[in-house]
């Protein structure tokens, strides 16, 4: 792996452009394009596979900080945090409050 | 707001920011504070932490970023990764512009108005522009996700800044929040058929090609089981059409 810090700028800035690109040719092509076809349909499927993706190897395989955590804990303020978003009726800030915390909770004593 | 009568600009543009800084700004303040943690803990500078929030503000394509940057994938792989995680982006502004262009306004208005389109702002505008009366809607739009815009800039800087002075466990608990924050948002998604096949083969495959390849492992769990997930569903659609 190269050293990354190298193209953070590139990444920071190509990621900006690609993503206004999308903004862009929605007002540029409206009225010529059907959100609701199949085109979309798929383009929508992969960005949710691939977001999926990326949160179950946050969660499973994290990268940073958070491989410190034992799996086990990152599991369980997983399961915490979607018990009490449906205990609540989907209460995102409650989700994620109870989620945090448990995560909190349980690595407090593990790690200083 | 009520629909018929017109409140006047005043009014909707209180409004407008009531609603910024107030459900929908709480959320997405959280997820941004989560994001500046994350920038923090993967080595990545303020001033880029920053510039991402202001220049993309699309939290998905920004987490995606930051982590496969700091997992050291190439700049090729990162930057098609977030243009497939964003491509939604597209059929949302689409589905959005009827309500923020009127007959004679000037287009350029659209074009500035669209970079200011992402899941918070057009999920709570497509809710409330219809009770707003039209001459006001693009203003209110404006104040609502401008407000949005302020909060998400702040909270990344807030959360850049917390990581370094809070316990370890909680600063682990902040870099914690986006996936928890996404996970939530899917679950509540999970009745449409087409998106769940895709989560779910999204969340197997994603593990799996990464350990394979860090590098292109995302953008290859996107393609499969995106067009994996949108086959399935399409033959699904067939077999139920021919049972009629």
């Amino acid at each position: 792996m190269a050293e990354p810090h190298a193209w953070v700028w590139g990444a920071v800035l190509g990621g900006a452009a690609v993503t206004y690109l999308w903004r862009f040719l929605a007002v540029l092509l409206a009225g010529r394009i059907d959100p609701e076809g199949a085109l979309f349909d798929w383009v929508g499927c992969v960005a949710y596979a691939l977001l999926a993706g990326l949160v179950a190897r946050m969660i499973l395989l994290p990268i940073g900080p958070l491989a410190e955590v034992p799996l086990g804990a990152r599991l369980a303020a997983v399961v915490v945090a979607a018990s009490i978003f449906f205990l609540t009726r989907r209460n995102m800030l409650l989700g994620l409050g109870a989620g945090t915390g448990a995560l909190v909770l349980l690595t407090s004593g593990l790690i200083g | 707001m009520a629909a018929g009568a017109d409140p006047g600009r005043a009014a909707c543009v209180r409004a407008a920011l009531g609603e910024a800084f107030g459900i929908p700004g709480l959320v997405l303040g959280a997820s941004f504070l989560g994001f500046g943690s994350l920038v923090r803990e993967s080595g990545m500078s303020l001033w880029a932490g920053l510039a991402t929030s202001l220049t993309s503000w699309a939290l998905p394509g920004q987490v995606a970023m930051v982590e496969l940057w700091a997992a050291g994938s190439s700049l090729v792989a990162i930057v098609l990764a977030v243009c497939l995680t964003n491509a939604r982006l597209m059929p949302m502004t689409v589905v959005l512009l009827p309500w923020l262009g009127r007959p004679g306004a000037p287009r350029w208005r659209l074009y500035v108005a669209a970079q200011f389109v992402a899941v918070t702002s057009w999920a709570n505008s497509m809710q409330r522009l219809p009770d707003v009366p039209e001459p006001h809607r693009l203003a209110w739009f404006a104040v609502f996700a401008g407000g949005l815009f302020g909060v998400s800039v702040a909270a990344t800087a807030a959360g850049y800044a917390l990581a370094g002075l809070v316990p370890k466990a909680v600063t682990l608990a902040l870099v914690f929040l986006n996936p928890v924050y996404f996970m939530l948002i899917f679950v509540t998604d999970l009745r449409n058929r087409a998106k769940s096949l895709a989560l779910a083969a999204g969340a197997v495959l994603g593990p799996l090609f990464h350990l394979v390849h860090p590098d292109w492992g995302l953008l290859a769990t996107g393609l499969a089981a995106g067009t994996a997930a949108f086959l399935a569903d399409r033959a699904w659609r067939r077999r139920e059409a021919h049972r009629g």
